[in-house]
Parts: C-alpha cells; sequence; structure tokens
C-alpha cells in the first residue's frame, strides 16, 4: 500500500512535471504546427531567471513568488522574438521549423554556459516548501506537491483562457479552421504572436518549478524536450485536455516501469507503449475532427 | 552532341565517378598526412550517413532525426565484435568488463565473436529496426511531425539505454581502445590506409546506389509521396512501402558508415549516437541541398571538417556557428546551397523586372511529407 501510494504519486509528480513543460508546447504546436525545438531552452531560461531573481533579492521565499512571472515575461519574450525573426517566415514549412528550432536551442545553451558556467547551479527553495507532509506514513516532499499544485493551476489558468476570454476564442478559432478565422475577421498574424508568448511564457514558468527539483544547469531543457513531445504527440494536436491526460499516463507509467526494472529500460518500454499506442490511434487521445485528408 | 547533353548525360556521371574516386584514392593519399587521412575517412563516414538522409529526407520527405540510431547500431555491432577478437584467448572477456565484473561476456555478446555474423548483422539489423519502425508509423499513416518525434525520441531512448548499461555497453565512455581488425593490426599505416580505402569505395558505391534509385520508377514514386502522399494513394500504390523501404537504405547506409566508424576513428560512445549528434547529421545534408545527390554528401564533408578546424581554435565556436547554420540555411535557403544560382538569378531578376525572366528549375520542396 504505501510502494503503490508513493509511486503514484512519484508518477503524478514526474507527470507534472511533463506536464508543464508540455503545456506550452501542446498550444504553439496545436495552432501554428511549429516544432519548437528551443521550447527546452524556454524552460532553461525561465531556471536561470529563477536563480537571477534569487540572487538580486536573496529571500528564497519572495523571490520564487517574484521569479513566477517574471520567468513567463522572460520566456514569452523569447517566444515573441523567435516567431518573429524566424518562424514567421516559413508557417507553410513546420518541419522546417524543428530544424530551425534547434539551431536556435543549440546557440541559447551555448550562450547560458559562456554566461552561468558549466557546472550546474542552485537555486535555494523557500523554507515553507521544505520536508515533506506525512499521509499514511508515506513522506511526500513539499516542493513536489508545490510543483503538482502548479501544473493544476497553471491548466486551470489556461483552459479558462482558452473558454471564456475574447482571445482564447480567437485562439480555438484559428486551431479550428485557419482561414475561416482570418475570412472571419480575426487576425490570425496578432493571435499566432499571443499564443506564441503564451505558450512560451509557460515554460518558463515550467523552469522555475525545476528549480526546485535540484540544480540547473545548460542542458535543462534537453532532458525534458523529447518526453514533452511524447505527451504533445500522445494527447492529440491542439488539445489541453489530452495533455493532461496523457502527462500524467506517462508519468505514473514511467514511475512504475522504472520501479520495477531501471530508469533507462522505463524510457524505451514508454516510448514502445507510445510507438503501439499510435497504431490504436495515430492522431492522438482527442482528435480534431476536420474532412481534410492530410 | 552538344555540350549541355554531354554534360549531363550517362558518360558525365562515369566520368564524375571516376574523378572523384581519383581525387579520394589517389591524389588525398597522396597530399594528406596519415593523421589528416584518418579525419578524412571519419567525415567520409559522416558522408554516407548524408546520402542516406538526403533519400529519406531530401527524396521521401521523412525528416529523419534518428539516424544516429541506424549509426549507432552498426557501430556497436562492430565494435563488439572488435572487442571480442582482443579479448585474451584465456577468458575470453573484454577487457574493460573484466576490470567492472566477473560475470563473464552477456549472451547477445555472443554471436558477435564470429566475424561473418557481425558483417551480416551490420546490414541486417539496421534493416530490420528500420523496416519495423516504418511499418508501424507509416502504415498507421502517421507521418510529418510526428514521425520526426518518434524517430528522435527513438534516438533519445537508445542513448539512455547504452548509457544505463556501462557493464555491457561501455556505459558513457563507450567501447574504444581497438587493436585489431579482423585479425589486422590497427597499429600498422598499411591497414589504416586500406580502412581508408574501404571508406571511399564503400561511399561511391552507395551514392551509386542512391543514385540509381533516385533516376529509377521507384525515385519518382518516392518524391511523388513526398509532395502529394494521398494521390500516391489513390493511385494504387502503397506509400507505406515506398516510404519503409527508402526508410531502411537509409538505415543500412547510417549502419555501415557507423561500422567503418569503429575502426577508423577507434571509438564509439553514447556522444555519437545521442539526440544532438543525431540532428547534426541533418546540417551538411541542408546545406549541400537536401533534394540534389551529391550535396549530401559535399556537404556532409565540409560541415565535418568546419567543426574539426574551428573546434581546434574556438572550442565554444563551433556550437554558435552549427546553431546558426541550423537557422540561417533551413529558414532562407531551403534548397541548400545548390539552389543558390537559381536563388541569386531571382533576385537579379526581381531587381531587374525589364528583363524578361528566365524560368528556373529549383527541385521544389513542399513542407508536409
Amino acid at each position: 500500500m504505501e510502494i503503490l501510494l508513493s509511486q503514484l504519486f512519484n508518477g503524478l509528480s514526474g507527470g507534472s512535471i511533463l506536464l508543464l513543460a508540455a503545456l506550452g508546447l501542446a498550444l504553439t504546436f496545436g495552432q501554428m504546427g511549429v516544432i519548437n525545438m528551443a521550447h527546452g531552452e524556454f524552460i532553461m531560461a525561465g531556471a536561470y531567471t529563477a536563480y537571477v531573481v534569487q540572487n538580486l533579492l536573496g529571500d528564497a521565499g519572495l523571490s520564487l513568488l517574484v521569479s513566477l512571472p517574471a520567468a513567463f515575461v522572460v520566456g514569452g519574450l523569447l517566444g515573441i522574438a523567435l516567431e518573429a525573426l524566424l518562424l514567421r517566415r516559413m508557417y507553410h514549412r513546420p518541419l522546417d521549423t524543428l530544424l530551425v528550432t534547434f539551431g536556435v536551442s543549440l546557440v541559447l545553451q551555448q550562450l547560458a554556459r559562456d554566461v552561468f558556467g558549466t557546472a550546474g547551479v542552485d537555486v535555494a527553495a523557500p523554507a515553507w516548501l521544505s520536508g515533506p507532509v506525512v499521509v499514511f506514513g508515506t513522506a511526500f516532499p513539499k516542493t513536489r506537491l508545490f510543483i503538482l499544485a502548479l501544473a493544476l493551476v497553471a491548466v486551470a489558468v489556461l483552459a479558462s483562457l482558452l473558454a471564456f476570454t475574447p482571445l482564447g476564442r480567437r485562439i480555438r478559432a484559428t486551431v479550428q479552421n485557419r482561414s475561416l478565422a482570418e475570412s472571419s475577421g480575426i487576425s490570425s498574424r496578432r493571435t499566432d504572436r499571443v499564443t506564441f508568448f503564451v505558450g512560451s511564457g509557460l515554460a518558463g514558468v515550467a523552469g522555475v518549478a525545476l528549480t526546485l527539483m535540484g540544480s540547473i544547469s545548460s542542458n535543462l531543457g534537453t532532458a525534458y524536450i523529447v518526453d514533452a513531445f511524447l505527451v504533445v504527440v500522445v494527447g492529440g494536436i491542439g488539445q489541453i485536455k489530452g495533455a493532461v491526460i496523457a502527462a500524467f499516463v506517462l508519468g505514473v507509467a514511467q514511475s512504475w516501469i522504472e520501479y520495477s526494472t531501471t530508469a533507462s529500460i522505463a524510457k524505451v518500454v514508454v516510448l514502445a507503449i507510445v510507438v503501439a499506442f499510435l497504431q490504436l490511434r495515430p492522431q492522438g487521445i482527442f482528435v480534431v475532427r476536420t474532412r481534410s485528408l492530410v | 552532341m552538344n555540350l549541355k547533353s554531354f554534360l549531363t548525360g550517362r558518360w558525365a556521371v562515369v566520368g564524375g565517378f571516376v574523378l572523384a574516386a581519383v581525387l579520394l584514392l589517389v591524389v588525398a593519399p597522396a597530399l594528406l598526412t596519415p593523421f589528416r587521412l584518418g579525419l578524412l575517412g571519419k567525415y567520409l563516414c559522416f558522408a554516407m550517413v548524408a546520402v542516406g538522409i538526403g533519400l529519406a529526407w531530401g527524396r521521401g520527405g521523412m525528416l529523419v532525426l534518428g539516424q544516429g540510431v541506424f549509426f549507432g547500431l552498426g557501430a556497436y555491432i562492430m565494435a563488439m565484435h572488435l572487442k571480442l577478437a582482443d579479448a585474451p584467448a584465456s577468458t575470453g572477456v573484454p577487457d574493460f568488463m573484466a576490470l567492472i565484473s566477473s560475470d563473464g561476456v552477456p549472451f547477445w555478446w555472443e554471436p558477435f565473436r564470429s566475424g561473418a555474423v557481425t558483417l551480416v548483422a551490420i546490414v541486417v539489423v539496421p534493416a530490420l529496426a528500420a523496416v519495423l519502425l516504418g511499418l508501424a508509423t507509416f502504415r498507421r499513416r502517421v507521418r510529418g511531425a510526428y514521425f520526426a518525434i518518434l524517430s528522435q525520441a527513438l534516438a533519445a531512448a537508445f542513448a539512455i539505454l547504452l548509457i544505463g548499461n556501462p557493464r555491457s555497453t561501455g556505459g558513457s565512455t563507450g567501447l574504444n581502445n581497438f587493436k585489431g581488425f579482423f585479425g589486422f593490426s590497427l597499429r600498422d599505416p598499411a591497414n589504416r590506409l586500406t580502412l581508408y580505402v574501404i571508406a571511399v569505395v564503400a561511399l561511391l558505391a552507395m551514392v551509386a546506389v542512391a543514385r540509381q534509385l533516385m533516376v529509377s520508377r521507384y525515385g519518382e514514386l518516392l518524391v511523388a509521396c513526398r509532395d502529394a502522399e494521398e494521390r500516391v494513394r489513390f493511385l494504387g500504390y502503397d506509400p507505406a512501402a515506398i516510404k519503409t523501404f527508402a526508410y531502411a537504405v537509409a538505415a543500412v547506409m547510417a549502419g555501415v558508415a557507423g561500422a567503418l566508424f569503429v575502426p577508423i576513428v577507434g571509438i564509439i560512445s553514447p556522444n555519437d549516437v545521442g539526440i544532438v549528434p543525431s540532428i547534426g547529421l541533418l546540417i551538411g545534408v541542408a546545406i549541400g541541398g537536401r533534394t540534389t545527390l551529391l550535396g549530401p554528401v559535399l556537404g556532409a564533408i565540409a560541415v565535418a571538417w568546419a567543426e574539426t578546424s574551428l573546434s581546434e581554435r574556438f572550442p565554444s565556436g563551433w556550437t554558435y556557428a552549427q546553431g546558426l547554420l541550423f537557422m540561417l540555411v533551413v529558414a532562407f535557403l531551403p534548397g541548400g546551397l545548390a539552389s543558390l544560382g537559381p536563388v541569386l538569378r531571382g533576385w537579379r531578376d526581381r531587381l531587374r523586372p525589364a528583363v524578361p525572366a528566365e524560368k528556373t528549375s529549383v527541385p521544389s520542396l513542399s513542407g508536409g511529407s
């Protein structure tokens, strides 16, 4: 029972990190078909933002609260810069965006190495997040609970943004049918830019959350980007609920297989499960039904 | 016969082959030091992978981000054989394994004691892996970005698997310190020259195979799959089989390249097969011109050469250069240097609208697959 509970919690916790990393990707990939490999480096930028903010403010508790919005803005601005300078030119070539953004991610990583050094840096967790919460004799670290809560809040905010605001309506319309949205008077260019800001900003927030898990270095993003993409692929394009389910399922599966074998075998098995799943549902869990062939 | 048809005809192809063979087999060994020749041999291995990528990505529209896996399969199979052959006859256990534990050789190493099995496996294992993944994805019409992400995840999983099992794969240091190659000492410069010659012959053979595939009926179908897969399906062909075949050919080329890489370079580690090296293999192809036959080869050799000479002088400079190359070439010159002429002509014509624009023939590129 204790093992079951703690493994389930580990899985949910891993899933919540995946979810934070994948949420922004699901948004941008879904709307624009852009495969942003630099998303991982936006996560890294968010993590380094938390590091810089903490060095400026000193107090761990205050700096966490300040760095969450700060990292959102940093990630978002990086995203807007990327969109305006490069991606805007290549919306009709979605596969090539992957290679271009991979180049961006190489440059950002090397930049981080040159600015912050190759060694990892640590961000202190605030006192109110130290130690575990004990339930049924099982210890749950507070930092992991905080990340879980943060992921759920991010989902809730994003979902209500999409469901209830005019901006959300525009985004949903663009995802479903870009040309029809444009002919109804929606500026898809502006919508794209805002979507990219929000999606990349979420990567920044994910980066702040990751500082609670351990030291951060320039290759922080590469560790998460592939798994985050798998979440998007399994969840289905342009679907928040799909990403949520996929993130938690993959997180729990990873944690369970890891418990019975090793971390490296678990990665391979999870990939095999994803490939097998795509045999059943090639478009992911949730599909936006269209009449197009592609 | 006028000059133009002579330059594009069959004799030009044969002549080009002979010229390349003379350059690589006679001129290069005469001019380069043994060390530089070894480096050139390494670049040729990357060029072999590039030929396959050009076929699968440039012609077939499949963005293959995991060629490092097939490269690694070939390389590790060869490395396992070399390690077993080097092992002391009394125990039969390779040096690094004897250091870590006393459990002996894992059972799946045993087949590679035989040189014949190794040589067959270098071709068959990557091909089987590619056919399996290709059929699993293409048959269910998983394509485009989804396929790219899956192939990339495969590279990540492969590298993690290698690092996670240091006892049987050497972990993150990989396999190195090979002494012999099928009974020939790797210390002997004459044998190293022979290895280089083998690499040249392999590369030329692959280019010939790729050319025959490109000019054949199959090559037409492959391009058709890239540009309008549904239409090919409606015409009664099976796009999944067409694409899987190209993917498997590319995988075999990468596997053979990996197998030659091991004795030439002397080390194979997860650093050569993970995500970053796998995508890194694409930049040469993109620069040279992904749809052309020779563009990928020349691009891969040029990029590998630039990497060596830049990293010798500025350690971190190469990463910036590589990143910028990806951004600039893919965003602004998607046809690679091969399309530079037509693109410049297009600009000139736009600047001088009075001159009637000459119809240019750029190999067409569509984003989808």
